[in-house]
């Protein structure tokens, strides 16, 4: 690899008169003057000029500073960085799905309806739902989507009063971004030092005023809110839905549904617990599933099947409107589909379980050197707060940039906020035990060098493509674009 | 000059009805590198209690809230080209000047001994 | 617990639940309460082989109908080179994470960096972010950004001429979030100016969308618009599709602040609605206003140009109920993929398949209004390569007889009117067979 001239930026690679891409011409009559002048373009286009082996060299190139599931371990927590099958893959490119036109009529279409229609099936049943409507885009969308469905459902019982949302302080940083952008305030409820939701803590703020509760069950510590059933209750009584994040959805496949804990409304990270790609930040899909009763205000369009076997799209009145061009990331849902007919219901039950038991069996090995604040057994996914010998001063940060040194990706790091030096591990179902072994090994070396040798760890990382960039001067003085 | 302080970590240092507004040595340490400070127009109302504008450092973005009423007269135009001025010297370099419209809020500000005492709490 | 997508065997889980401490995977779940465990399996179809699945989607696809697409309506069928697919199917950047990590993720850094940069060429604006979910949400977030940047102003003008699936998803964005939205009406075909005025004299208003290429397909004439709404102190937001861009007068040129919309039409498959790719940009002055990811350049300790994720502090994850976005993940290996494409086409190569567009519309518009049965809605109104037919026969006659010859004719309006786009992949012979089918009538 030549990193000096391929490290270029795709500009700095561009040569007057070279191309990358012809197309056929047409044969018909040229069109003057069909664009008057005054609309047309002023200042010319510059895009870089290259031709094809430079354009694939260079990004090949850029892909080897690159990581990736492929390339190693994601101890990331909350992320969920399992294993993409590459069956996935083939068959979300699959020709006759490709060139499909969202304006297409149904009965060209009715393969593509059918797979909608399955996987909302699935998910529905998985999540112990109604109905689940595909269309957000992200875990995010689909938030946004499932505090719209809470609101479009209170508006249709005619009850303005509702315009909060309590969330827990343990809860994912999207949650309270999703209710600021749903038009709802924001109650913090303090959690227990578990990061579980207290319930007396909870009930003096469930009044009329409350639209919903916002849970991520595990929590972001991994611990499960045993109370749930209660708390369902006590959310119901005042008049409230209760919302499930399914960021942690993935140690419960095959041991709780969401639906069966009382949760009215949840979404799902299909990039998560259903295998798709994450691609360096998207395209995700977020799907939000629903109870029995709420099912109208889902976005529109809808899959419905008919009696006789065909497939359509529909608008229900009382829909919360649209959200998305058509029926979100269609190419994303139709992994999320092989993935599960992949597994099938005689395997999807072992995901969970598994994924519980890897995590678990990392915090046991390693909470001789790392300081465990919550003891006991944890879900998918734990937190340390930082090594046990903080004598020597090393952080969190120092040591997820050192475990890059080792090829591993960092954890999640200074997340949740309830501790200081939160360093948040979560190794899915997909990590062999001698991939944990290994990282168990390199955690602990970890914090020998952070004793013997804390400079080291400190100013680390050494050995990856490039080293630590300064932050301060990106913002202080923003470069957003070549020039 | 007397020098008052709100519980969200802004200062008031008043000369008669004038005042001069920023955050304190406690708020620009624990907020690191400022990157940015996003400030009212001369001529803006603003409200005690309510947000006048919005201080960046690397690793967090807050709000400023104003911890009296009054009228921007002037802003401190330096903060635009180096906004780390504020961690350089967090008390001379104020972000807004204000006219206060009602000097009695200033009766519901700590003043420097009180304020100590609520950063030494948040340390722990 | 055997398959092939989970890599323990029965000693490994053996061993593991020693070091936990615990002799059965369940005892992990002791303080599920016993009433919410799930029992038995779910109610899904069986484990398929590799080869099950393939068949599985295979028989699927043949319930899709392969159709020649003369539809457009804000997406359209453009042709994909090889080299786009080869380049984003790297697991390298298929399978990473957000690149919270610099140091390993100079490759999803590196490829944003010059999307930004193409982005901003394209649209002629200062700034652009990394990716929104779609054209739709962008508008969406426009909207709000502008309501943000007005602080008490809170209603906002959308044109009439916009197409009605970005204006239903501004809609239903600004109902949840306290929005006024107000349609600025239409006179033939475009933008009514007049009455834009007299709405921003009423006040109030943060932020008017309108749409570069309209819903007509008409391209349409902004000026005195970005006047107008600095005069009001409104942002002016346009809304465009990406392609168009390397012919068609840009937002910056028309004085838009903000410039959004889909960039699906640059090589990205229909793929029955996505995914695609919203873009965002804007000028310097709103930067920090600017919602999504950003990627700037800085250097690292050894002096080496990198690339970081820059004004963060703006995200939500760490200004959290203050939010005037919640956007985290969006697009960003469609937003690769449109880097990829648009460096081998370059600037000319963009210009040629617009002009191959703009050639096929243009003869099929001809032969259409040839036949009697249509004619031109806005025969006065220029165009690219999509266009508007007023027919006699129902719109929806035309698209089930054309469907029956295996071409999509385009998407109705209404009942007498219906729009058709033409790109590089539509023939003479396709559009003559249109013709006929149309004639047929």
């Amino acid at each position: 690899m030549n990193r000096e001239f391929y490290g270029k930026l795709i500009f700095e690679l561009s040569k007057p008169g070279r191309r990358g891409f012809h197309v056929a011409d047409n044969r018909l009559p040229e069109v003057d003057g069909a664009i008057p002048a005054n609309l047309q373009r002023e200042q010319p286009l510059q895009l870089p000029e290259v031709d094809e082996p430079t354009v694939v060299r260079h990004y090949t190139n850029m892909s080897n500073n690159n990581f990736g599931v492929d390339t190693g371990f994601y101890p990331l927590g909350s992320c969920t960085m399992k294993y993409n099958p590459k069956i996935n893959e083939e068959v979300s490119s699959h020709h006759a799905f490709r060139n499909l036109h969202p304006d297409t009529p149904e009965m060209a279409v009715q393969g593509a309806l059918k797979m909608y229609y399955e996987l909302q099936r699935a998910l529905s049943e998985i999540g112990g739902m109604a109905e689940f409507t595909l269309n957000p885009y992200a875990g995010a969308h689909g938030e946004l989507t499932g505090l719209m469905v809470i609101r479009a459902y209170h508006a249709g019982r005619g009850d303005d009063a509702r315009v909060k949302v309590i969330v827990p302080d343990s809860a994912h940083g999207t949650n309270p971004a999703s209710a600021a952008v749903a038009g709802l305030d924001i109650v913090e409820v303090k959690s227990r030092p578990d990061g579980t939701v207290d319930v007396d803590d909870l009930r003096p703020l469930l009044d009329g005023t409350v639209a919903a509760v916002m849970m991520t069950n595990p929590n972001t510590l991994g611990i499960f809110e045993k109370n749930i059933p209660e708390i369902a209750k006590l959310v119901h009584d005042a008049g409230a839905l209760l919302y499930y994040d399914g960021a942690n959805l993935n140690p419960m496949l095959g041991v709780a549904r969401p639906g069966d804990m009382g949760f009215d409304v949840m979404h799902i990270n299909l990039h998560k617990t259903f295998s798709t790609p994450h691609g360096g930040g998207g395209p995700g899909a977020g799907p939000v599933g629903v109870r029995a009763g709420l099912e109208q205000y889902l976005p529109y369009p809808k899959v419905v099947k008919n009696a006789d076997g065909t497939y359509s799209l529909v608008t229900d009145g009382e829909s919360l409107g649209k959200i998305s061009s058509h029926l979100g990331n269609f190419g994303v849902e139709m992994r999320a589909l092989a993935y599960i007919l992949s597994l099938g219901k005689e395997n999807i039950g072992n995901v969970g379980p598994l994924a519980t038991l890897g995590a678990n069996y990392i915090k046991e090995s390693l909470k001789d050197k790392y300081l465990l604040p919550i003891e006991g057994v944890c879900k998918h996914e734990f937190v340390f707060d930082g090594l046990i010998d903080k004598s020597t001063g090393v952080t969190t940060l120092n040591i997820a940039k050192r475990l890059l040194d080792y090829g591993y990706h960092a954890p999640t790091i200074y997340f949740p906020l309830l501790f200081h030096e939160s360093l948040m591990i979560e190794p899915t179902e997909t990590e062999s035990v001698d991939t944990l072994d290994d990282f168990i090994e390199v955690m602990r070396k970890i914090a020998d060098e952070a004793a013997t040798d804390p400079e080291m760890v400190k100013s680390a990382p050494h050995n990856t493509p490039v080293s630590r960039p300064d932050d301060t001067e990106a913002a202080l003085h923003p470069v957003v674009k070549y020039e | 000059m007397k020098t008052y302080y709100s519980p969200s970590h802004e200062y008031i240092k008043v000369d008669g009805n004038i005042g001069y507004i920023g955050i304190s040595d406690y708020a620009q340490h624990a907020l690191g590198n400022v990157v940015y400070v996003d400030m009212p127009e001369v001529g803006d109302d603003i409200e005690a209690g309510e947000d006048f504008g919005a201080i960046e450092s690397v690793k967090a973005a807050s709000d400023l809230i104003a911890p009296v009423s009054g009228a921007v007269i002037e802003i401190n135009e330096h903060l635009i080209d180096n906004p780390r001025l504020v961690n350089e010297d967090a008390m001379t370099n104020w972000i807004i000047k204000v006219e206060l419209t009602n000097p009695s809020e200033l009766d519901d500000l700590m003043d420097e001994e009180a304020y100590k005492e609520l950063c030494e709490k948040e340390k722990h | 617990m055997s398959h092939r997508y989970l890599p323990h065997t029965q000693a490994d889980i053996d061993r593991m639940l020693r070091r936990c401490g615990v002799s059965r995977i369940e005892d992990l779940y002791s303080d599920v309460p016993e009433q919410l465990l799930f029992k038995g399996e779910y109610d899904i179809p069986s484990e398929m082989s590799e080869r099950q699945v393939r068949e599985f989607f295979n028989t699927l696809g043949d319930a899709n109908r392969q159709l020649v697409c003369f539809a457009g309506n804000g997406f359209y069928d453009h042709d994909t080179p090889a080299a786009v697919s080869y380049v984003i199917s790297r697991s390298e950047f298929l399978t990473a994470y957000t690149p919270y990590q610099p140091e390993i993720s100079q490759g999803t850094l590196q490829y944003i960096f010059e999307y930004q940069t193409m982005m901003c060429r394209l649209t002629g604006m200062d700034v652009s972010n990394a990716s929104m979910y779609d054209g739709t949400t962008a508008t969406a977030e426009a909207m709000m950004m502008s309501v943000a940047h007005a602080r008490k102003r809170n209603r906002v003008l959308v044109s009439a001429t916009m197409r009605q699936g970005v204006t239903d998803v501004v809609a239903t964005y600004a109902r949840y979030h306290g929005v006024t939205v107000d349609i600025i009406p239409e006179k033939d075909g475009v933008t009514d100016a007049d009455a834009l005025a007299g709405m921003l004299a009423e006040g109030n208003v943060a932020g008017v969308i309108v749409a570069q290429r309209n819903r007509y397909g008409i391209i349409e004439d902004y000026t005195g618009f970005s006047e107008k709404c600095k005069g009001a102190k409104a942002l002016f937001i346009m809304n465009c599709v990406a392609s168009d861009l390397a012919v068609l007068k840009t937002p910056a040129e028309w004085g838009a602040d903000v410039a959004v919309g889909d960039a699906q039409s640059l090589g990205i498959p229909l793929s029955y609605g996505g995914p695609y790719l919203g873009f965002m940009c804007c000028t310097n002055a709103l930067i920090r206003k600017l919602p999504g990811r950003i990627v700037g350049k800085t250097v690292d300790n050894d002096g080496r140009r990198v690339f970081v994720l820059t004004l963060q502090a703006r995200e939500q994850h760490i200004r959290r109920e203050k939010a005037t976005s919640n956007i985290c993940s969006n697009q960003g290996l469609m937003a690769l993929f449109v880097t990829v494409y648009m460096s081998l086409a370059g600037a000319e190569g963009l210009r040629e398949i617009n002009r191959q567009g703009e050639k096929g519309a243009h003869y099929l518009a001809r032969q259409l209004t040839s036949t009697g049965k249509t004619t031109l809605t806005f025969p006065d109104k220029p165009f690219l390569n999509e266009f508007c037919i007023t027919t006699t026969a129902p719109a929806s006659e035309i698209i089930t007889k054309a469907l029956e010859q295996g071409i999509l004719a385009g998407v109705a309006l209404d009942e007498h009117r219906m729009t058709i786009a033409v790109t590089e992949l539509q023939s003479k012979e396709d559009m003559d067979r249109l013709t006929e089918i149309v004639k047929a009538l």
